[in-house]
């Protein structure tokens, strides 16, 4: 891991975006999440790691209550965005996922045209008042998403015509249309060559201006590159979590540790 | 050599083990099997669609007798004065002895020596000539007094004797025809005046009296089994999608729903004819809508095809990738934009074939109508038996074809091979629209 060197960074003290105390996620009988407490700040990028089945997945899909679709998921515990209660009886999931959007792992375009794919939140939420202003968002996200000069001559073909990692920066495009306050991403990397890797991390890192970004990776280098802040998760427990290069180079617990030398995992 | 296949203790790849000898046979006789069904399976295809069509195709002929009448004033319209209220009270009595007269006096133009009287020469004529002869008057008043050509069907025995059915010898104890008519009839044909032609009137007719199998038509069984798919088409469909979309997208997985998904599949596989007595119970004797109406009979069949279609839909939804339905709802639309703007368009092929399918067996579905009686006697013809709607008696193809089976004249048995081809083509056209939207809907990418 020589290629881990850290450079400085200038960390100042940042607004708690979403604060999860005491989050318990259950499958049926699975326990999942144990007791997970975890503050992410504004404009930050936070990256989970741990071995695979852990829970990463599962605590990031908490964020825009995603697990509302798994039927045996319950999770309890408060999960706070701005203050307020995500799981609230009074608050919309439409709403909130509006605010919190998702990347997923797997490239999941929608079959329509590129153009539709982006201009699907904005419209739903109706965030552009005509053809020029959805035009503009479009352009916008896909300039964003690093793939505008790609897929700027046919934006009606077909999304699921685009190669995996150009799929994938489309479904970044489209979730960063809506213009979320927090963006989820579940390994977005994973089906991406090192090229596509790169534009990803270098977009991840400008996202970080204006949203707060947490990212789901099983590369270790990824985390380091790209986070401020790193959880590490063990067993359905977060077992440490804070600065990325204290992290990475002095972990407080040995699991820590065993992990990112490669001896867990 | 030698060494070489020293060196691979598995042996030369260029000689078969006898494993995989073994393995290879299997799998050619595997293969054979399967060619052999599928040889069997066309084979039986085929003796089906040619005994269908070898039997059936004469139903769509008919023998027609060309005759000139003499439309004689002093009979038809005694006063002179064209007054339509008189002329019809002039009943197919006295038109009889019009056509009486006409025959008689071709054959003796024609110079044919026959051993017949007038009476029983008219015996070739199909029993309703003198309606239709009545009907043309009523309709072209201005004729009276006119010599005119008509064309009279053949009665069903003629028109056996033109197609091969009836012979000399198969009429040894028929009362209805006797030999001489057929002498006669071969005479008429050397004239030119007895011809067999298609008959469109068994594709858009009415059906006919026991006495009249050469005049009877489908025309009103295939309105009534249109109306009927119609009724279905607008109920089963909207409901039927409805629900699955409900069960598959909303509803909670739970024991409740459980019983519900095992009673869907349970009734599918439900005779029909359970079906038929429910709507005798429910639609007419509870409920009192009219008996042999389209609309019970639609009615019937929706409660039939219902599980069909929501069986259908459930697969065709549950296909749709999870991965859609996670993106849809990721970038934060609501679960019914979810269904609506993504799972259901790529669910639409499926869900259509469904319906089709549904649809087809809907329309040759035969036992539960003849429970409800949707046999309804329709004597008027297409015009009219529209006009009639949803709500008074009608007939369906499959309910046609099964009374016109049970009949005893041959002639119905004909015509009973011949609504099948109908029938059938009605079926082969709606699958080919099921294929034709498929398509349609699939290339979209
Ligand atoms: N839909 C589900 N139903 C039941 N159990 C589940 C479900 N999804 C995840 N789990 C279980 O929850 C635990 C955590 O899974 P999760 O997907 O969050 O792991 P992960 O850390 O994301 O793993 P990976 O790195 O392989 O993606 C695992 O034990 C898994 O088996
Ligand atoms: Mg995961």
């Amino acid at each position: 891991m020589n290629d881990m060197t850290l450079t400085e960074r200038n960390v100042d003290i940042k607004d708690i975006k979403i604060a999860a105390s005491n989050v318990q996620v259950h499958y049926g009988e699975t326990h999942a999440i144990k007791d997970v407490n975890v503050s992410i700040e504004d404009k930050t990028v936070t990256a989970f790691i741990g071995p695979s089945g852990c829970g990463k997945s599962t605590f990031l899909r908490c964020l825009n209550r995603m697990n509302d679709t798994i039927q045996t998921c319950s999770v309890k515990g408060n999960i706070l965005l701005d203050g307020e209660d995500i799981y609230d009886k009074r608050v919309d999931v439409v709403q909130l996922r509006a605010k919190v959007g998702m990347v997923f792992q797997k490239p999941n375009p929608f079959p329509k045209s590129i153009y539709d794919n982006v201009a699907y939140g904005p419209k739903i939420h109706g965030m552009a008042r005509g053809k020029s202003e959805l035009d503009e968002i479009v352009e916008k996200a896909l300039r964003r998403a690093a793939i505008w000069e790609e897929v700027k001559d046919r934006l009606n073909a077909p999304g699921t015509g685009l190669s995996g990692g150009q799929q994938q920066r489309l479904c970044i495009a489209r979730a960063v249309a809506t213009e979320p306050e927090v963006l989820l991403m579940d390994e977005p990397c994973s089906a991406l060559d090192p090229i596509a890797t790169a534009q990803v991390e270098e977009l991840i890192d400008e996202l970080r201006q204006r949203f707060s970004v947490v990212i789901v990776t099983h590369s270790m280098q990824q985390a380091a590159r790209v986070s401020q802040k790193t959880a590490f998760f063990h067993l359905g427990s977060l077992v440490e979590f804070g600065e990325t290069g204290q992290i990475f180079t002095n972990p407080n617990d040995p699991r820590t540790e065993s992990y990112i030398t490669g001896r867990i995992g | 050599m030698k060494t070489s296949l020293d060196r691979h203790s598995g042996g030369s790849l260029l000689m078969q083990s006898t494993r995989t000898k073994r393995r290879n046979a299997a799998e050619t006789r595997f293969k054979l099997y399967g060619i052999a069904a599928i040889a069997v399976s066309l084979l039986m295809l085929m003796v089906l669609l040619t005994t269908i069509v070898s039997k059936g195709l004469g139903a769509y002929q008919q023998t027609f007798i060309t005759l000139q009448v003499e439309l004689l004033e002093k009979k038809l319209d005694k006063k002179g004065n064209r007054n339509l209220t008189d002329i019809k009270k002039v009943s197919t009595f006295g038109y009889a002895p019009l056509i009486k007269a006409s025959i008689t006096e071709t054959v003796e133009e024609l110079g044919i020596v026959t051993g017949l009287k007038a009476k029983q020469m008219a015996g070739i004529l199909s029993k309703g000539a003198a309606a239709q002869l009545r009907d043309y008057v009523i309709a072209n008043p201005g004729r009276i007094g006119d010599t005119v050509q008509f064309r009279f069907l053949a009665t069903s025995r003629v028109d056996g004797y033109l197609k091969g059915r009836v012979s000399r010898s198969s009429i040894e104890n028929d009362k209805s025809i006797a030999p001489e008519h057929l002498d006669l009839v071969d005479s008429l044909i050397e004239a030119g005046l007895i011809e067999k032609t298609f008959n469109i009137d068994f594709i858009i007719g009415a059906d006919a009296s026991d006495q009249r199998p050469e005049a009877a038509g489908m025309g009103v069984s295939i309105l009534g089994s249109l109306s009927m798919v119609l009724v279905v088409l607008a109920l089963a469909l909207p409901i039927g999608v409805g629900a699955s979309i409900y069960l598959e997208e909303f509803a909670p997985k739970n024991w409740v729903t459980d019983v519900i998904e095992v009673n869907i599949s349970n009734l599918a596989a439900v005779p029909s004819i359970v079906f038929g007595i429910l709507g005798l119970a429910v639609f007419i004797n509870y409920m009192h809508l009219p008996m042999s109406a389209p609309l019970v009979g639609g009615l019937v069949l929706t409660l039939m095809t219902l599980p069909t279609i929501i069986i259908s839909t459930r697969a065709a939804l549950s296909a749709v990738p999870p991965s859609i339905r996670d993106a849809a709802l990721g970038v934060g639309a609501s679960p019914m934009q979810t269904v609506f703007h993504h799972v259901l368009p790529l669910a639409a092929p499926g869900i259509l074939t469904g319906t089709i399918i549904g649809l087809a067996q809907a329309l040759g579905e035969t036992a539960p109508l003849l429970l409800i009686g949707m046999v309804g006697f329709v004597a008027s013809n297409a015009p009219d038996s529209i006009a009639s709607g949803l709500l008074s008696p009608n007939s369906a193809m499959p309910a046609q074809i099964y009374e016109w089976a049970k009949r005893a004249d041959p002639a119905f048995y004909e015509r009973a091979w011949g609504g099948i081809i109908l029938l059938l083509l009605f079926l082969v056209s709606m699958n080919l629209v099921a294929v034709i939207l498929r398509r349609r809907f699939e290339r979209r990418w």
